[in-house]
């Protein structure tokens, strides 16, 4: 219990903060702080795998983030029929003749010797390919962006439930992960940094753009949802008596008839949404408990001591038998799953799915944030960190307008600086987001709660 | 003729505005490349440091408007460039002694400073934010053309126009003149040697006296400058707009990394590298083949080989074919 101590008292903090904010402002809010905290979880539990575990730096928790996103909207659209009679063969056609040409490059790879003119054979072989797979999907492409392209315009999905989403989102990202890992793992750390941030932008840009498979920018809305719809709530029986009982003392204070009808329906509005966002919460919690007993497991076994040693010394762990480059790849690859796990959740639940809004800010640096200031290789600081940075990230705002408020009190309201000030109160989240980082960075390097190793 | 009018064609759409956009990438490139050679850190803050003296520069242009000075045909942020770059300097300076300093004694790794970097990179978007706010602006004044299309239709007689703007020839000449500098300050002052000597073997450098807090300061001094005057030229040639900033830090990355990090020659051909590939790969090419092909064999699309969306893409992907094919960049790296 004692050695606990500091991880007990910091998530009480956690919460009770996330409580005070449901007492002052209010329980939506307050939920869909929580529900995003969670999100941000799974997220930093995937990089903190891959920084605190083995050391990996990835700077591409965006690009899986989206192949998340991506998989939600490919698991749950309903098919549409037309796209796929104008050009899905066309589509499956040049899907072929991508499986074609990585077998091609496989065979050369593995057949002939390293030399110059292999390379040039593969670089032959993937330009030709791409010219006749560009030639073959043009007129598929331009035949499905048509059908109906105010509301599809894209082949659409599978029509199965959402929640499937999860695990395809955890392998879409997975696989390329894989591909990533095999090109750029052998790369410096700071060099894989980079690669990784700009590899992550090139699948965005294959998202926005590729409107046949995504919508691109013209987003997905009105996905599937594993939860109930506010509006079939309110209309349900047991959901109105349930909402009566709790706030049966609010309504009895009320004594006109109408009143309290009228009362009792603003509570059923709120109560939906509430309850709503409770149901994401629990699916949330779940997916969050599952992979922290998981990753902790791993962190405890020989698995996870030689992850550690690797991490702490390549060269020893090398000289002791242990596959460095092997165990890297499984650990980026694991990772970057996790990674698109938490994309696909995000997706599900806002319910839409919106190429634009992916920023390297956001889901790249931001995460990173987390996982430093959490704690990284220590999976309970990592979840820590998710939750601390993201509440900071949302309540900014709000604790931005009262610093400048308290600071310029002796100004008039009207004042040009104070003016420009409130304006720019929404920025002031970067502000702390950094300070906030340069300050961990220097002061307790470790994160909030830093890495235990015990031996058990 | 046919032949002229697509070589003009070629140098108005494709040869002039990636000239002018390689300069901009090149000078932010030798930024990156200047910091990661003598301070040993990836710099997350770059797009960021650009945007900041930017910044000062945009609103020291507007206070010179409100005066009434102005450099008549130029764009009167030229004049405020020297002050940009004292306020740009002091930020870094600042940002140096309370932040860098510290990782640089504890000999800290790389990745670690990089890692603070991006804590720098927030404070940063944050304070340009707060000053100036995130919405585009434009900031040239004086005369927009050099060579207007329709004027040089009928100077010359040709079916294609050639518009040269003036903000592209203005950065092709700032970058000669600075580049240069800063090529002949490297290779023959006493400092300069002495920061490539820095670079190359931090140890032995400091054995033979060279004095390590020196050399880091005036490496923030230049980086100073190549980020504003990069930054300032970038803005008047498209518009300031922080987040375009922030995002410019990639093709500066890619920049810097094909041409070999480290290497400052090496960035500044890196930066032509990436804005001649990323145009010529999504250019639409039919007009040109109307003109050289004979009328029987006039191509019917667009010949594009791939559309404008994919700009950034292309970059990038060079960036990691080279880092595949030669980590070192296409001009070894690291020797500054």
């Amino acid at each position: 219990m004692r050695k606990n101590l500091n991880v007990i008292t910091a998530y009480s903090i956690m919460m009770g903060l996330i409580i005070l904010v449901g007492i002052f402002q209010s329980w939506n809010i307050a939920l869909s702080i929580f529900n995003l905290c969670l999100i941000s979880a799974v997220m930093t539990m995937g990089a903190n795998i891959q920084w605190g575990y083995a050391g990996l730096i990835n700077f591409g928790i965006m690009g899986f983030t989206a192949l998340g996103g991506l998989a939600a909207v490919l698991i749950s659209v309903n098919p549409v029929q037309e796209a796929w009679s104008a050009g899905g063969t066309n589509i499956l056609f040049s899907l072929f003749l991508v499986i074609g040409i990585v077998l091609a490059v496989r065979f050369v790879l593995k057949r002939y010797q390293k030399s110059k003119i292999r390379n040039y054979i593969i670089a032959a072989i993937i330009i030709s390919g791409i010219i006749i797979i560009r030639f073959v999907s043009e007129p598929g492409i331009e035949a499905i962006e048509e059908v109906n392209p105010a509301r599809t315009g894209f082949l659409g999905g599978l029509g199965l439930p959402i929640i499937f989403s999860w695990i395809v989102g955890a392998f879409f990202a997975g696989g390329l992960a894989f591909v990533i890992g095999k090109v750029a793992l052998g790369l410096r750390a700071d060099y894989l940094a980079i690669a990784t941030l700009l590899i992550s932008e090139i699948v965005i840009a294959i998202i926005k753009h590729e409107d046949w498979l995504t919508r691109g920018v013209k987003n997905v809305i009105g996905l599937k949802r594993p939860a109930p719809y506010e509006v079939n709530l309110q209309e349900t029986d047991w959901f109105i008596n349930l909402v009566e009982k709790f706030n049966s003392g609010k309504l009895a204070l009320i004594s006109d008839l109408s009143e309290r009808q009228a009362a009792l329906n603003q509570f059923v509005i709120e109560g939906s949404s509430v309850f709503v966002k409770l149901c994401y919460s629990g699916l949330f919690l779940v997916v969050v408990i599952i992979l922290l007993i998981l990753t902790q497991k791993a962190l405890y076994s020989p698995w996870g001591r030689m992850m550690r040693a690797i991490r702490d010394n390549e060269e020893a762990a090398n000289a002791m038998g242990k596959n460095v480059v092997k165990q890297h790849l499984l650990i980026f690859v694991l990772g970057s799953a996790i990674v698109g796990i938490a994309g696909a959740m995000l997706v599900t639940q806002d319910g839409l799915f919106t190429p634009g809004s992916y920023r390297p800010l956001r889901y790249t640096f931001l995460i990173w944030v987390m996982v430093i200031v959490g704690g990284s290789g220590n999976n309970f600081g990592a979840i820590l960190g998710g939750f601390v940075v993201w509440f900071l990230w949302i309540e900014a705002a709000p604790i931005g307008l009262y610093l400048v408020n308290l600071t310029t009190a002796g100004l008039e309201d009207t004042h040009f600086l104070k003016v420009h000030l409130i304006e720019s109160v929404p920025y002031f989240r970067f502000l702390m987001m950094g300070i906030g980082l340069l300050l961990i960075m220097r002061y307790r390097p470790k994160g909030i709660l830093p890495e235990k190793i015990e031996i058990k | 003729m046919d032949f002229l009018n697509a070589l003009i064609l070629l140098l108005n759409y494709i040869f002039v505005p990636a000239l002018a956009y390689g300069s901009q990438l090149a000078i932010g490139a030798i930024f990156v490349t200047l910091i990661y050679g003598i301070l040993r850190f990836a710099n997350f803050a770059t797009g960021d440091m650009m945007s900041f003296g930017t910044m000062v520069a945009i609103l020291f242009t507007w206070y010179f408007q409100s005066i009434g000075l102005t450099l008549g045909f130029l764009p009167t942020a030229l004049i405020a460039i020297p002050f940009a770059i004292l306020f740009m300097g002091l930020y870094m300076l600042i940002i140096d002694k309370f932040v860098f300093k510290y990782y640089r004694q504890n000999k800290s790794p790389p990745v670690q400073l990089a890692m603070v970097s991006i804590g720098v990179m927030f404070v940063t978007q944050a304070v340009v934010r707060i000053i100036i706010g995130p919405s585009d602006r434009r900031f040239f004044d004086g005369e927009k053309f050099l060579i207007r299309a329709n004027e040089f239709k009928e100077i010359t007689g040709l079916n294609e126009g050639l518009a040269i703007k003036s903000t592209q020839v203005i950065t092709i000449v700032v970058t000669i003149i600075l580049v240069s500098t800063l090529f002949w300050f490297l290779n023959k002052t006493k400092t300069g040697k002495s920061m490539r000597a820095y670079s190359d073997n931090e140890d032995l450098a400091l054995l033979s006296g060279i004095d390590p807090k020196k050399i880091v300061m005036i490496t923030w001094m230049i980086a100073a400058i190549l980020a504003t005057i990069g930054g300032v030229l970038y803005g008047l040639d498209k518009s300031f707009k922080p987040f375009t900033y922030f995002n410019n830090m990639l093709p500066i990355f890619a920049a810097a990394i094909v041409g070999g990090i480290g290497n400052p020659f090496g960035a500044f051909l890196g930066g032509y590298v990436i804005a001649f590939s990323e145009i010529l790969l999504t250019y639409a090419y039919k007009k040109f083949f109307i003109y050289v092909l004979p009328e029987s064999m006039e191509p019917d699309g667009l010949i594009q080989l791939l559309s404008t969306d994919y700009k950034f893409a292309v970059s990038f992907s060079i960036l990691v074919i080279v880092l595949l094919y030669r980590p070192s960049g296409i001009f070894k790296g690291k020797i500054l």
